[in-house]
C-alpha cells in the first residue's frame, strides 16, 4: 500500500515536471529531431516498409512538423507506441508529438493533461460480420460474440451501445488488429468492431472479401487526432496550425508539385501569407516565413498525403466521407491564415 | 581331416550352414508391429485411431507446406499464383527475413556484425559448456561480452575496451588479496574496477574519434530475433551469479543479508514479468529526466534478470537443502573458511543436483523474451504483430510467420534442453 502511495506520488511529480518542463520547441531544436510516437503498426496510417522506413498517413503529419520546425522531413525518431504506453510516453516527454489514431475525447483532453490540436481522421465505429451470419443491423447482434481491442475508447463505445439497445454481447478481448483479424476469419467471434476505416482496410486484406459486411449502424463519433502535452501553448500552436496549413493548402489548391509556381506569382492573399511572401505568420510562432511551404512540400498537402496512404487508389481504399473540404461536404474547415 | 573315409563317404560338409532368418510369428517387422501396436484389442484400436489421426494432421499440413510460394511480393501476389488451392505464402519470409532476424532498423549492411558475434559466441561459450575443452578458451570468453557488445553496439572502441581493462585490474587485485579473505578481496577487486572505469571513462571522452570504426547503432534500432537473443543470453548469464548470491544470501546467518535476500526474491517471484516490463518502459521514464534517461534495451535488461535471478536463486536453494548436513560439517571438520567451503565443497554439488531447475528456467525466460513485445520492442514476435503485419502487402499472413518464428525457437530451446541432458550424464558421479 504505501508503496503504491509512493508511486502515485512520484507519477504525479512527474507529470508535473513534464508540463512545467516548456519551450518544446527549444528542445527539438536542440536534439535537431522531433521525437513524434506512431503505433507499432497499422496498415495505411504508420508502418515501417521493408527497408524499414516508416510511412503511413499519421507519419505524414510527423514530417510535416519536422520539415517545418527543423527545415528536414527526415529529421524524426519515430517512438512506436502501443495502446497503453502512448499516454505516459507523452506525459513523461519521452517524445514531442503523438500522432497514433487517437481519438479525442474530453477526459483525454482535461484529466490526462494533453492538447489535441486538431482531428487528421474523422472516425466512427463500426460492425463487421459474415455475410453468412445474415445480420443487417447492428441491433440484430443480441448475444454475439464481438472482437474488440482492449484499452481502446471502441471497448467503452460498445459497452454503450449494447447497454443503449438493452441487448447483451460477449467480448473476445483482442490485444492488436492483426489478432482481432485472425480471431474474427478464426471465427473466435461473430462480430469484429473497430473504428470503420480500420474495418475497410482489414476487409480489404481478406482472400474473399464478398463474404463479408461492415454494417450500417456507426456507433460513435471518433475524430482521430494528435497531441501535445498540455501546458506548451506555443508548441501547441506550430503543431495546430502544420495540420491546418496541409488542409488549408488543399482547399486553397497547393500541392507539392505546383508550390514553388504558386509562392512565385500568386494573386490570391491568403496562399501568399500562408506560403510566407507576405506578412508574418512564420515570425508570430517563432518559425521563419517558410514554415509552411516546407510543410506541404514535405509529404504534400492533406488530399495528397490521404490518396496516397489510404485513398480509393491504395489496397487499404478509404473513401474520403467526412474528411472531405467542408466545400466538398465534408467536415475539414482550417481556420482562415490571417 | 583325414582321408580315411575319403572313398566311403561322398561329402563332408565343413563348415555350418548359415542360420535361417526366424520364422515370421517371432522376428522381423511383422512381429514388431503385432507386439508393439497391435498386442490386444484395445491396444489396436487405439493404434488406428492414432494412425487416423496422424494422417489427418499430415493431410492438412503437407499439402500446405509443400505447396508453398517462395518468390510473390505481395499477399495478393501469393494468392493468384495458387489460384485457390491450398498453400502457404513463404515469400513473407523471404521478404522480410532480415527483419525477422535484425529488425527493421538495423543497418542492412552491417547484418555481418551480429552475425560475427553469433558465431563467435559459439567459441566463447564452448569451454563454459564443455569441461574437457583447453582451459585456455576462457580467456576468449573473458573478453567476448565487451567484444559483443562493440561488434553489435558499434561507436568508439574505447568503452568496452576501458569496461574490459577494468574488470582484468579488479581480477588482479582480487586474485593478489584472495589467500587473506575472500570478502576483503572482492571488495577491493571491485573498488580497483570502479576507479579504472571511472578513469576510463574521461580518457574515453578525450580520444573520442571522429568517425568510429565501426558505426554506432542505437539500442532502439536492435530487433528481431537477435533482440530475443541478446536479451535471453544477456539475463541468463547474469542472473546465474546474482541467483547464486541471493540462494546463498537467503541461508546466511546474517539477519540483515537475509532479510534483504528473502524480501527481493518474495517480492520479484510475487510480481508477473509482464508489469516489470511496463515499470520498466512506463514508470521509469519518469523518474529520469527526458531525453537522459538510461536505455530502454539496459532497463528490460535489469528487469528480466531480477526476475530470472529470483527463480534461481530458489531452484538453488532446493540443490543447497539437497545436500547432507555432513557434507558442511566436513567442510568446517577440514577447517575451510565459508567462501572455501562453498565454492569447493558445497556449491559444486549443490548446482549439480540444480542443473534441470536451472536449464528449466533458462529455456523459459529465453521465451519470456517474447514479452517485451507488449512495450513496444520490435523483438520476433513485436516484429510480426506490428510493422509485418501492419504492411499493406503482407496483412493477413500468419501461420507463415509464426510457424518461422516458433522454430527458430524451437531449435535454440531443444539445443538448451539437449546440453542438459548431456551435462547430467557426463556429471553423474553418483552409484545408482
Amino acid at each position: 500500500m504505501k508503496k503504491t502511495v509512493i508511486f502515485g506520488a512520484l507519477t504525479v511529480a512527474g507529470l508535473a515536471a513534464g508540463a512545467a518542463g516548456a519551450a518544446t520547441l527549444d528542445d527539438v531544436k536542440a536534439r535537431g529531431k522531433l521525437n513524434c510516437g506512431v503505433t507499432t503498426g497499422l496498415a495505411g496510417f504508420a508502418a515501417p516498409n521493408a527497408n524499414g522506413e516508416w510511412e503511413g498517413f499519421d507519419v505524414a503529419v510527423c514530417r510535416a512538423v519536422a520539415a517545418a520546425v527543423l527545415n528536414d522531413k527526415n529529421a524524426v525518431e519515430f517512438v512506436p507506441t502501443t495502446g497503453k504506453t502512448r499516454f505516459t510516453a507523452l506525459a513523461s516527454g519521452e517524445i514531442d508529438f503523438l500522432a497514433r489514431n487517437t481519438t479525442w475525447t474530453f477526459s483525454r483532453d482535461t484529466d490526462l493533461k494533453f492538447d489535441f490540436i486538431g482531428v487528421n481522421y474523422y472516425d466512427g465505429q463500426g460492425f463487421m460480420v459474415p455475410k453468412a451470419l445474415g445480420v443487417s443491423s447492428a441491433k440484430d447482434l443480441d448475444g454475439a460474440t464481438v472482437c474488440i481491442q482492449t484499452g481502446t475508447t471502441t471497448e467503452l463505445n460498445l459497452a454503450d451501445f449494447f447497454r443503449k439497445n438493452n441487448i447483451s454481447y460477449e467480448p473476445v478481448p483482442v490485444e492488436t488488429n492483426a489478432e482481432g483479424q485472425q480471431q474474427y476469419l478464426a471465427g473466435a467471434c461473430d462480430t469484429y468492431t473497430t473504428d470503420a476505416s480500420g474495418l475497410a482496410a482489414t476487409r480489404a486484406t481478406f482472400e474473399n472479401p464478398d463474404e463479408h459486411v461492415l454494417l450500417p449502424e456507426i456507433i460513435s463519433k471518433e475524430p482521430l487526432g494528435p497531441l501535445v502535452r498540455h501546458g506548451d501553448n506555443d508548441w501547441g500552436d506550430i503543431t495546430r496550425w502544420v495540420l491546418n496549413a496541409l488542409i488549408a493548402a488543399e482547399e486553397l489548391g497547393i500541392t507539392s508539385a505546383n508550390i514553388e509556381e504558386m509562392a512565385g506569382n500568386t494573386n490570391n492573399p491568403e496562399v501568399a501569407r500562408l506560403l510566407g511572401t507576405e506578412g508574418t505568420l512564420g515570425e508570430m510562432i517563432g518559425l521563419d516565413a517558410e514554415w509552411a511551404k516546407r510543410a506541404i512540400m514535405a509529404e504534400g498537402n492533406y488530399g495528397e498525403i490521404f490518396a496516397k496512404n489510404i485513398g480509393e487508389e491504395t489496397p487499404i481504399g478509404l473513401a474520403r466521407g467526412l474528411n472531405a473540404q467542408w466545400t466538398d461536404g465534408g467536415l475539414l474547415y482550417a481556420p482562415p491564415f490571417r | 581331416m583325414s582321408d580315411t573315409h575319403a572313398e566311403s563317404i561322398a561329402f563332408v560338409r565343413e563348415s555350418s550352414l548359415p542360420p535361417a532368418a526366424p520364422p515370421d510369428k517371432v522376428g522381423g517387422p511383422l512381429k514388431w508391429v503385432k507386439d508393439n501396436l497391435f498386442p490386444t484389442w484395445a491396444n489396436a484400436l487405439l493404434t488406428v485411431v492414432a494412425l487416423y489421426f496422424l494422417y489427418l494432421l499430415l493431410a492438412g499440413s503437407l499439402p500446405w507446406l509443400l505447396n508453398g510460394v517462395w518468390g510473390a511480393s505481395s499477399l495478393s501476389e501469393c494468392r493468384e499464383v495458387l489460384d485457390g488451392a491450398t498453400g502457404a505464402c513463404f515469400s513473407v519470409l523471404t521478404e522480410r527475413w532480415h527483419q525477422l532476424l535484425f529488425g527493421f532498423k538495423y543497418p542492412s549492411d552491417q547484418y555481418w556484425r551480429p552475425t560475427l558475434a553469433l558465431v563467435l559466441l559459439f567459441l566463447a561459450v564452448a569451454p563454459v559448456l564443455f569441461i574437457d575443452l583447453p582451459r585456455k578458451m576462457l580467456l576468449f570468453t573473458g573478453i567476448y561480452p565487451f567484444l559483443a557488445f562493440w561488434l553489435i553496439w558499434g561507436g568508439p572502441i574505447w568503452g568496452p575496451l576501458f569496461a574490459l581493462v577494468g574488470v582484468v585490474v579488479g581480477y588482479m587485485v582480487y586474485a593478489r588479496l584472495v589467500h587473506n579473505s575472500f570478502a576483503k578481496a572482492l571488495a577491493a577487486g571491485l573498488l580497483a574496477a570502479i576507479a579504472v572505469w571511472y578513469v576510463g571513462g574521461f580518457i574515453g571522452d578525450a580520444l573520442r574519434p571522429a568517425s568510429p570504426l565501426l558505426e554506432a547503432v542505437p539500442s532502439r534500432d536492435l530487433g528481431g530475433f537477435m533482440l530475443n537473443m541478446m536479451l535471453g543470453i544477456t539475463c541468463v548469464s547474469l542472473s546465474l551469479p546474482i541467483g547464486i548470491a541471493l540462494a546463498l544470501g537467503r541461508q546466511s546467518h546474517l539477519p540483515i543479508v537475509k532479510g534483504i535476500c528473502v524480501v527481493f526474491i518474495e517480492f520479484v517471484r510475487g510480481v508477473p514479468l509482464i508489469t516489470l516490463l511496463f515499470v520498466a518502459n512506463v514508470m521509469l521514464a519518469y523518474f529520469f529526466p527526458p531525453g537522459s534517461g538510461v536505455d530502454l534495451f539496459i532497463r528490460v535488461v535489469i528487469m528480466i534478470t531480477m526476475f530470472s535471478s529470483a527463480y534461481i536463486a530458489e531452484v538453488i536453494r532446493g540443490g543447497l537443502a539437497a545436500l547432507p548436513k555432513g557434507q558442511y560439517e566436513a567442510a568446517d571438520s577440514l577447517g575451510l573458511d565459508y567462501a572455501q567451503a562453498m565454492r569447493l565443497i558445497i556449491l559444486p554439488q549443490a548446482l549439480k543436483i540444480s542443473i534441470p531447475g536451472i536449464v528449466n528456467i533458462a529455456v523459459g525466460l529465453f521465451k519470456d523474451t517474447t514479452l517485451v513485445s507488449v512495450i513496444s520492442l520490435f523483438d520476433i514476435i513485436g516484429m510480426i504483430r506490428g510493422p509485418i503485419l501492419a504492411s499493406t502487402d503482407w496483412n493477413g499472413v500468419y501461420w507463415e510467420l509464426f510457424l518461422f518464428a516458433s522454430v527458430l525457437f524451437f531449435i535454440v530451446c531443444y539445443g538448451i534442453s539437449q546440453y542438459s541432458q548431456w551435462l547430467e550424464r557426463r556429471l553423474a558421479t553418483d552409484h545408482r
